[in-house]
Parts: structure tokens; C-alpha cells; sequence
């Protein structure tokens, strides 16, 4: 294989990592309202992800590197291009990261009410946001021959696009719904399993909706394939989901997730950032590729390390496997007990 | 202004304000990890106590460098899209390895770390915050590298045919002359910042204590604080040393434009401030130390150190020829004067400074003594900002003293930013972001306040064993 197309590849990768981790993180933020009634509720929602978020986050920061490294003319047009929608992102992750870290940080109800409305617009804005710029670069935006994004912001509001992002807010819900199925105990257990059906129903509709307009624009065999097992995923969650399995039902949206991000890739190769302009340029993984010099080097590094990271990134979820419920929550936001 | 200077100032003003949280980040983190090592080693609970004080103030720090980090990331490709086509060969491969070992590192372990009290053994939870630190070496080390090549590009050649920099040799990237002794100055300030936040807190609370517990559970960390600043601090100096000749030899224009020097000298006088106009150009007072510029840019009080004037034609000469096409604007090569002259002198002054009052420190708690009185409290509140600012003035210096230049003799600033950038768009960011940044500066300082204020708390009484697995977690948000 070209190491163009291997570091396609690992760009895909490193885009599904962070969907699948920080995919749910955002759900739990998305629920924050819905499924918890009072602060001590709220605080095992926050806990459950708590010690994870975090690192969920470090796989777009490790996306971002990678595509500047590997790929310089596709960092540099992309994110040129996005301009304000990367900027909301921003503000977003700035805000909503502070906010599980300072929520706790002060007795007081306002200040952690502010801080919950924080975590719910810091959860959606990225959720549908990104949903919306995926779909931009699969449908193509109007770059020039010196691959310079030519358009501006309303150019990236479009139908398609707009169903991208509400695709990716309601996979995020069901997935965040699954997660705190399987991660809490006691009566929020109870209302994310009943709310995960429905929301398994939505966004079954919507990813149908938007990964079927995705195949017959720009589809292949491969992102046929795996776009008809994303769906069998999702199905497969909700089923698990009904019969109260759910480790099955969270595997199922990771699932889906991992395997519908894999079809876009697969529907945007070889281009990475298709133009829309007649006299316009495509980004190819040819024609944005840093050297093969570069690529060798980045293809080493990332041999050695990622076996290391999602070792000691999965032993960190596997440390924190136990379900949390109300009574576990100290009452002060401090620790209640020494070491063992 | 047009988009390049608004792209600018909001470099600058993310850059820098990052920059507080980094050095705290890193000093921090490593003072954190012996405090644990030495309650592992004694059992002294004060080390615990200790460890889970200054352990709370680390995270509120850590959590808003953390964020505004991500901005870092991402705006070279939104403002200085040029800059990221014509450099992402060479510059991207730090950028990205920084995340690959040290973002997922640091991240990891310390969610383990916070969490992790009742589920790891005090060893493993020890070494998760030592590996915390570490992560926070390698970030230090592939960022300073990518910078390094700012200063002084290696290990690359221009190819005309995709006009940008291609590397050729990412040995010479990694191990870049500026980058061998830059690494050292930075993390070394570092780790005299986080000392010099630890001991102004501890002398606070020491200076209030009424009892004599308090007394020995606050002393230990002054003085092992004030040890730290004054070992890291002399590291800071010969590191600086070694930079200052580096940097005269691959960025002379810096170095005369450290000291406003705009004629040759041999030898050439330090000025320690100066009076008349604001460029330096004509003074009308002056305090100088005979031979002592060149003794920091040559290593002898007699060298020659080349002047503005000079430097100016010769870089014309060797940069008026195009090796950079498009990229190249012939321009006066000279950085901002009054900026590079006296951030050079705040930061060797606020850092002696440092230096200055972590002795006085140490000198007035020498045996058992608890110094009282107003003294003290001035040396508190102004220890924790001296060498934090120190920093500050220092990277102003570097990457104002390195204008007009993006990357030194290739790209300028100029040629950086995005084309497509709009006025509107820029503001928008800048704004945005500034607005932002300024809020949870607020947010943030308070609660730091809030927390140094609490002080050191008692250790919760351990839990019978028989509560086993239902019972509360040990630290939750």
C-alpha cells in the first residue's frame, strides 16, 4: 500500500477513535438534563466520564497533528476553510472541558447551574458541528486551483450537511444513553435504557437517511458494505438495548459509529477534499501529501505508540469498570477517604 | 488592521496566555510526584496532606492548559494556512508525535490519577502522576522543536517544484542546536515557576500558622520550594548563557536587538536600563556595564558584537536573493526595538528577582525560625508571579526578536497567514477568543484563590474495611 493511502488510513482511524470515545462523552453531556433530576443524579452522569473524557478528547488533538503532519494541504485548507464552525468548536471544548473540572469546585447552586448549561451547549454545538463539516467534505466545497477554500460560511450550510449534523447528535445521544445504562445503577440505569429505544429509532432513520444520500453521491463498494453493517449495528443496539443487554447495545452504537465514519472515509478516498469548482482543485492524498521521507517517520512513530496508548487507554476504562449509582457519590465534592 | 496583524495579536494573546498555565503545569507536576514518592518512602502523613493540596490547585491549572491548548493546535491551520502549507512537512511531525506521546500520557494518567485513589495501589498511583510529568517532558520537548526550527530551520531543503520546506533529516530536526539548549532553559523555568507558586503559597499559610503542626507541615515545603527555585534558577542562567552565544551566531539581529545596538561594537556595553527615544536610537541616559553585551553574545568581555545597521545590509544581501520565492518580502529585517530590549530585561530581571526573594526565603526560615510581619507577606504574593512572568517576557522576546521572520531566513510573517482570511472573520476570532480567555482568567483566578485559602486539610478518616466495594468513591467531580 502507498504510505499516502496508509496514512489515510490512520487519519480515518484516529477520526473513529475520537467519535466512538468522545462520541459518548457528549451524549452524557446531551442527557445531562434530560436523565438526571437532581445535582447528586447530575454527579454520577458526570463521574462516569469523568476520568475519561479527557483522554477521549486527545484523539481529535492527535487527528489535528496528524493531518498537519501528514497531510499539510489538507490541515491547511480544511481547517482555513471551516473557519467558524472550527471556532464554535473551540469555544466549546474550552468551556465544556473547564466545566466538568470547576463544576465542582464551588458549593453553590448557581454556579454549578451554570456550569450544567455549559456542559449541554458545550456537548451539542461540537455534536452537530462536526456531523455538518464531515458532510461538507464529503460533498465537496468550492476549492480553487491553488486549493484555497473559495467559499464562505453559508456555503457549509446545506441540506445535506444539516442532516450530517443532527445524524451525528442523535448517534451521540443513543450512544451517551447506552454508556449510562451500562455504567450507572439505580433509577437513571433505568430512564437511559427506556430513553436508548427510541433514540436507537431516530437515529436509525437519520443515518439512513444521510449514509444512503452519502452512498448514491459519492459511494463505493467498500463504504457500501460498511454503511449496510453500520445500520445492522444499530439495529443490533436497539434490539440488545429492549432485551436490557447493555454492554451488547453500547458495542452496537460504538459499532455503528466506527463503521459509518470507516464508510465516509471510504466514500471520500482517494480524494480527501473533493472540489465543487469547475476550474477548482480536488485535495487528493496524493496532491496534499507531505513527503515520503515525512510519512515513513510519522508511520514508524505511530507503529511503536498507538499499541501502547490504546493499552494503557483501555486498562484506564477497565480500572474505572465499576458501575456508579447515587450513594457513591460523596456528599462534598472532595475525597472522603485516604488511600487504601 | 488587516487580517495578518489581527491573526497576530491573537497568536500573542493565546500564546502567552497558555504559556501561564504551561510552566506551572510542568514545575507542579513534578514537585507533586515528590511529595507522593516521600509520604510512599516515610509515611509522614504531611506529604500526603501535602500532596493532595497542592494536587487540587494543579488540576483548576491544569484544566484551563489543557483547553486553551487546543487552540494552539488548531489555529496555525486556520490563521496561517501559508505558513502550515509551506512548513507541515518538517513542522507537523513534532506537532503530531507531541500527541501521540505526551497529550494521550498526560491525560490518561491523570484521570487515573485524580480517580484512582481507591482503585490503584499507592505505588501505581504514584507513578501515574510521575508519568503525568514525563508527558509533560515530552510535550515540552516536540513543541520546543518545531520552535527550534522557527528560530533556526535544519534537516530540511526548499524543493521549488511544490514550494515548501521538505525534511530531510529528522535527527537534525529533533536535535537542533537551538533546540539542545532551549529545552533545558525552558523546562528548568519551569520547574523554578512551580516552586516559586509552591512557596509562596506555603510561606503564606506558614506566616499564619497557629499551631506547630501547621508550622512543620508548611516549612518542609517552603523550604524544599526555595531549594528548587534557586538550583533550577542557576540551570536557567548557564542554559541562557549557552543560548545567548547560540542565538548571536544563527540570529544575530536578535541579539543587537536585545540591546538596541545599533552600531558595531567591540567591546559592547550591557545597558541595565536607558532613557531618550523609545527605539534607543539616541539616548539621553543610561546605566551600562562595560563589555558585558558581548560577553553574552561572545563569551569575552572584549568580542565584537555586530549592530542593527550592519546585520540590516547584510541580511539584505543574503536575503534580497530569492531562495523562497514566494514567500520572500524584502523588508527592513529589524524586529520592534523597544519590545525586544526591555522583554529581554524583564525577563533576566523579574527572574533574578525570583531568585533574590526565594534566597531571602530561605535565609529567614533558616533553623526553626517563622518570619512575621509585612515582609513576608509581600514575599508570598510576589514570589509565584516573578519567575512566571520572567517566562512570559522571555518567549516575547524569542518570537518577537525572530520578526519579520515566520521561519528565520525563509518564510516572514507577512507570508504566513491565510489568504482567504477576512478582516471580519479575524476580528470575530479574536474577539471571540479574547472575550473567552478573559472570563475564565476571572473564573479561574478566584477559585485558585478560593482553594490556596482553605489550606492543607486533615485527612479523612479511613473507611472500615468492611464497607468493601459500595462504598463512596474516594474523589468525585
Amino acid at each position: 500500500m502507498e504510505l499516502t493511502t496508509v496514512w489515510f488510513v490512520l487519519i480515518a482511524v484516529l477520526w473513529i477513535g475520537y467519535f466512538t470515545l468522545e462520541g459518548f462523552d457528549f451524549g452524557v453531556g446531551l442527557l445531562l438534563p434530560v436523565l438526571a433530576r437532581d445535582n447528586t443524579e447530575r454527579r454520577v452522569m458526570i463521574n462516569t466520564i469523568g476520568p475519561v473524557w479527557d483522554g477521549n478528547e486527545v484523539w481529535l488533538l492527535v487527528a489535528g497533528g496528524a493531518t498537519f503532519a501528514a497531510f499539510p494541504e489538507w490541515y491547511a485548507t480544511l481547517f482555513s476553510g471551516f473557519y467558524l464552525p472550527l471556532l464554535m468548536i473551540l469555544v466549546a471544548l474550552i468551556v465544556r472541558g473547564l466545566a466538568f473540572e470547576y463544576r465542582a469546585k464551588r458549593p453553590d447552586a448557581a454556579w454549578r447551574a451554570r456550569w450544567d448549561r455549559v456542559i449541554f451547549f458545550g456537548s451539542l454545538v461540537p455534536s452537530v458541528l462536526w456531523g455538518v463539516a464531515f458532510a461538507n467534505i464529503l460533498r465537496g466545497v468550492p476549492i480553487d486551483s491553488d486549493l484555497e477554500y473559495a467559499g464562505g460560511f453559508l456555503d457549509l450550510l446545506n441540506p445535506y450537511a444539516l442532516l450530517g449534523g443532527l445524524t451525528t447528535l442523535a448517534l451521540f445521544v443513543t450512544h451517551g444513553a447506552l454508556f449510562i445504562a451500562l455504567k450507572t445503577d439505580g433509577e437513571i440505569r433505568h430512564r437511559a435504557r427506556r430513553l436508548a429505544v427510541p433514540a436507537v429509532a431516530v437515529s436509525a432513520v437519520l443515518a439512513v437517511a444521510f449514509l444512503g444520500w452519502t452512498q448514491q453521491q459519492t459511494g463505493t463498494t467498500g463504504s457500501a458494505i460498511a454503511f449496510v453493517l453500520a445500520a445492522a449495528a444499530l439495529v443490533s443496539a436497539g434490539a440488545a438495548a429492549r432485551a436490557g443487554r447493555e454492554g451488547w447495545a453500547f458495542l452496537g452504537t460504538f459499532v455503528t459509529i466506527a463503521l459509518a465514519v470507516a464508510g465516509l472515509f471510504l466514500a471520500l478516498f482517494p480524494d480527501v477534499m473533493p472540489s465543487t469548482l469547475a476550474d477548482g482543485a480536488s485535495l487528493t492524498t496524493t496532491n496534499a501529501a507531505a513527503t515520503s521521507y515525512t510519512l515513513r517517520i510519522m508511520t514508524v512513530t505511530a507503529v511503536v505508540f498507538t499499541p501502547l496508548v490504546l493499552a494503557y487507554q483501555g486498562w484506564t476504562y477497565w480500572v474505572f469498570r465499576k458501575r456508579i449509582s447515587t450513594h457513591h457519590i460523596p456528599s462534598a465534592p472532595v475525597e472522603t477517604a485516604g488511600t487504601r | 488592521m488587516d487580517p495578518t496583524d489581527i491573526a497576530r495579536w491573537q497568536f500573542a494573546i493565546t500564546t502567552v496566555y497558555h504559556f501561564l498555565f504551561v510552566p506551572i503545569t510542568i514545575g507542579l507536576s513534578a514537585i507533586i510526584a515528590g511529595y507522593e514518592i516521600t509520604w510512599l518512602r516515610t509515611r509522614d502523613e504531611r506529604w500526603l496532606r501535602l500532596t493532595k493540596f497542592f494536587g487540587k490547585l494543579f488540576l483548576i491549572n491544569f484544566a484551563i492548559g489543557v483547553v486553551t491548548g487546543i487552540v494552539q493546535e488548531f489555529q496555525f491551520g486556520m490563521n496561517w494556512s501559508d505558513y502550515s502549507r509551506f512548513v507541515g512537512d518538517v513542522f507537523g511531525a513534532p506537532l503530531a508525535i507531541e500527541g501521540l506521546l505526551a497529550f494521550f500520557l498526560e491525560s490518561t494518567f491523570l484521570g487515573l490519577w485524580i480517580f484512582g485513589w481507591d482503585r490503584l495501589s499507592p505505588r501505581l498511583h504514584a507513578a501515574c502522576i510521575v508519568l503525568v510529568h514525563i508527558g509533560t517532558l515530552f510535550s515540552a520537548y516536540f513543541i520546543l522543536a518545531a520552535n527550534s526550527w522557527m528560530q533556526h530551520p535544519v534537516g530540511y531543503s526548499f524543493n521549488p517544484d511544490t514550494g515548501r520546506a521538505e525534511m530531510n533529516d529528522f535527527a537534525a530536526v529533533l536535535f537542533n542546536k537551538v533546540q539542545l539548549v532551549t529545552f533545558p532553559h525552558v523546562v528548568l523555568s519551569a520547574y523554578m515557576t512551580g516552586a516559586a507558586f509552591v512557596v509562596g503559597i506555603a510561606l503564606w499559610h506558614l506566616r499564619r500558622a497557629t499551631t506547630d503542626a501547621d508550622r512543620a507541615l508548611h516549612r518542609p515545603a517552603v523550604r524544599t520550594g526555595a531549594w528548587i527555585v534557586l538550583v533550577a534558577a542557576l540551570g536557567v542562567i548557564v542554559s541562557g548563557d549557552v543560548q545567548g552565544k547560540i542565538m548571536t551566531e544563527v540570529q544575530p539581529m536578535k541579539m543587537a536587538a536585545a540591546e538596541g545596538l545599533y552600531e558595531t561594537e567591540q567591546p559592547a556595553d550591557f545597558s541595565v536600563f536607558q532613557l531618550g527615544t523609545l527605539d534607543g536610537e539616541h539616548e539621553t541616559f543610561s546605566v551600562k556595564v562595560p563589555g558585558l553585551l558581548s560577553f553574552l553574545a561572545t563569551g569575552t568581555p572584549g568580542g565584537e558584537v555586530e549592530g542593527i545597521n550592519d546585520l540590516r545590509e547584510q541580511y539584505r544581501e543574503t536575503y534580497g536573493a530569492d531562495p523562497g520565492a514566494a514567500y520572500y518580502s524584502p523588508g527592513d529585517y529589524t524586529p520592534v526595538i523597544p519590545l525586544t530590549y526591555w522583554s529581554f530585561r524583564l525577563m533576566i530581571g523579574l527572574g533574578m528577582a525570583g531568585v533574590a526573594v526565594a534566597a531571602w526565603v530561605l535565609w529567614a526560615t533558616r533553623g526553626s525560625r517563622t518570619p512575621q510581619g509585612r515582609p513576608v507577606l509581600a514575599a508570598a504574593i510576589a514570589l509565584p508571579f516573578l519567575p512566571l512572568l520572567a517566562n512570559s517576557f522571555g518567549w516575547i522576546f524569542t518570537e518577537m526578536g525572530r520578526q519579520p521572520w515566520a521561519v528565520f531566513g525563509l518564510m516572514t510573517t507577512e507570508h504566513s497567514v491565510s489568504p482567504g482570511l477576512t478582516t471580519t472573520e479575524a476580528w470575530i476570532s479574536l474577539i471571540t477568543l479574547t472575550a473567552v480567555y478573559g472570563v475564565l482568567a476571572v473564573v479561574e483566578v478566584r477559585l485558585m484563590l478560593t482553594w490556596i485559602r482553605r489550606g492543607v486539610e486533615e485527612l479523612p478518616p479511613d473507611l472500615p474495611a468492611d464497607t468493601g466495594e459500595d462504598r463512596p468513591l474516594a474523589f468525585a467531580y
